[in-house]
């Protein structure tokens, strides 16, 4: 196999929804500059575990997180972990769009601008770096001031993906990005994963079994919050090892 | 054949309850109408009332209510507001705290009037203003006596439930899409509720000013004995000062009045002012919530 570094590793990672047990043990590792995507039926586990990576369940009352998430070898669950500072490290981009109700730059500069950046030149030239590597400069730059919410579906989506780029971060992670965006959308948000990859580790939960192919370097099967099989992109579609897998990307059930 | 006639004897007495509601309002505007329009003058809303107060205009008590509402509005809202968002934001939804604190404001809700203006008497001027004037003045009164400061202080304390519950609905209305894009930016709490709640709840603060200030406005028994005063010949020009109010002015004029007949159509137009305003005040409540429940839906 080629030489890659380990980013994120998960050990034995159980969470639970007060008594109901969502993640079952989950032992992963995820591989720096790479795209990782989570497959599985609705309700596997795959986007807890996903926000597990960047502690968002802990905005979640009455969840239990048990054993460990390693990003760079510091367990994320450990005492003394500053949430805020990992969730700049690691960064979100949710299933629905979510801009808030502010102009295209002032979306993008928020994450700055909580981080303190005053400066008028630094924070143009965030706003300018983040929408160019998100694909978007080209269609917004005459219009900064506009409202993020007039922007289509699919420009939202690569809006919130500069604002999280933004804080720079080194980990994305992405919750059916684009579930909700129409053939020629999602084109441009896969071909932007693909480019992305180059600079930052990517974590891509998502139902469309074509997307999972096409954009991720390595695949992980959930199946009722039990990891099933994680390998190669390639070998997870040609050659499962496991039955499950097999019926679930031949859409025998799912 | 029974539960036919039974059926439409329901319908026919919920429509004749409806409509004696729709004629109560009918009758009391009609009434006060009528009773004020030609009293209604500029010189009426301008003017201070003459002649032991049997003729001319209303303008200090009008002065008083807005101001009144003012000191009030500045003292409740951001109370109101910051408990709202303890309640939303921070408070364990079960816990013993958040609990106590609803309970509390249930039951602020349920106080009788007249009770938080003895509250206001008792622990406002004698306790809290008298201590004042002990420690600082001496022998001389000064905050130990009724003033526009401990009526404001007082009937926030009375409208504080209706900007709590208002402004928690309206942060309830904050999608939570906005909060998680906030918070997984590396936001805090505090940034994420300063920078994305509060600005996204505006409309519900204001609702909830409104509200509160058309309650107030509305309500006399609380400031009877903790500000209102039943004639001045100045406006009150600081805190310490008394002050007239529409609502008290319309009680004293028709009860203490020396002579309560020259007065009947000042008490009619005093009362059309203030109905006209706590009327105005609801109306652009309901606007504002309109707007608010129009953009929670989207």
């Amino acid at each position: 196999m080629e030489n890659k570094n380990t980013k994120i590793i998960t050990k034995q990672l159980n969470l639970f929804y007060g008594s109901k047990q969502a993640l079952k043990n989950i032992s992963l590792g995820i591989f720096e500059h790479k795209v990782t995507a989570l497959i599985g039926p609705s309700g596997c586990g795959k986007s807890t575990f996903l926000r597990s990576l960047n502690r968002m369940n802990d905005l979640i009352e009455n969840t239990r997180t048990e054993g460990t998430v390693e990003i760079d070898n510091v367990n994320i669950y450990q005492n003394g972990i500053d949430v805020v500072e990992l969730r700049k490290k690691v960064g979100m981009i949710f299933q629905k769009s979510n801009p808030f109700p502010k102009s295209i730059y002032e979306n993008v500069a928020y994450g700055p601008r909580i981080n303190g950046v005053k400066d008028k030149d630094i924070l143009e030239e965030t706003v300018e770096r983040s929408l160019k590597q998100s694909a978007l400069w080209d269609e917004v730059k005459d219009d900064l001031k506009k409202s993020g919410l007039a922007l289509s579906g699919g420009q939202q989506q690569r809006l919130c993906i500069a604002r999280a780029l933004a804080v720079n971060p080194e980990i994305l992670l992405m919750d059916e990005p684009a579930s909700a965006l129409d053939p020629i959308a999602t084109a441009k948000i896969e071909e932007l994963i693909y480019e992305l990859k180059e600079n930052y580790t990517i974590v891509i939960v998502t139902h469309n079994m074509q997307q999972a192919a096409r954009v991720s370097d390595y695949t992980a099967f959930f199946y009722i919050g039990e990891l099933i099989e994680y390998d190669l992109t390639k070998t997870i579609f040609t050659m499962p090892k496991k039955k499950q897998t097999e019926d679930y990307i031949t859409g025998r059930f799912g | 054949m029974k539960n036919k006639f039974l059926g439409s004897s329901i319908t026919t007495l919920s429509a004749l309850s409806a409509l004696i509601i729709v004629l109560a309002v009918v009758v009391v505007m009609g009434e006060i109408m009528l009773g004020g329009w030609s009293t209604l003058t500029w010189e009426f809303l301008t003017g201070a009332p003459k002649e032991g107060m049997t003729s001319g205009g209303i303008f200090p008590a009008i002065f008083g209510t807005f101001l009144l509402v003012i000191i009030m509005s500045i003292i409740g809202v951001p109370v109101g507001t910051i408990t709202a968002i303890y309640l939303s934001e921070y408070a364990s939804q079960k816990s013993f705290l958040a609990r106590m604190i609803r309970f509390a404001v249930n039951t602020l809700a349920g106080v009788p009037a007249i009770v938080f203006g003895l509250f206001g008497l008792g622990f406002f001027i004698q306790f809290v203003g008298s201590g004042i004037d002990k420690t600082f003045y001496g022998t001389q009164l000064k905050w130990g006596q009724p003033n526009i400061l401990w009526a404001s202080v007082t009937m926030a304390l009375l409208t504080l439930p209706v900007v709590i519950v208002s402004v928690e609905e309206a942060i309830k209305t904050v999608p939570r899409e906005l909060r998680e894009a906030s918070l997984a930016l590396g936001a805090t709490k505090l940034q994420t509720i300063w920078k994305v709640v509060l600005p996204n709840s505006i409309t519900g603060i204001l609702t909830g000013g409104i509200l509160a200030v058309s309650r107030g406005a509305g309500e006399v028994a609380p400031i009877l004995f903790t500000g209102a005063a039943y004639f001045l010949p100045h406006l009150p020009t600081e805190l310490s000062d008394q002050f007239m109010e529409l609502g008290y002015h319309i009680y004293i004029m028709s009860t203490q009045s020396p002579d309560v007949e020259a007065t009947r159509g000042i008490q009619y137009a005093t009362t059309l002012v203030l109905l006209l305003l706590t009327f105005g005040l609801n109306f652009s409540a309901i606007f504002l919530r309109y707007k608010l429940r129009s953009r929670a839906i989207r």
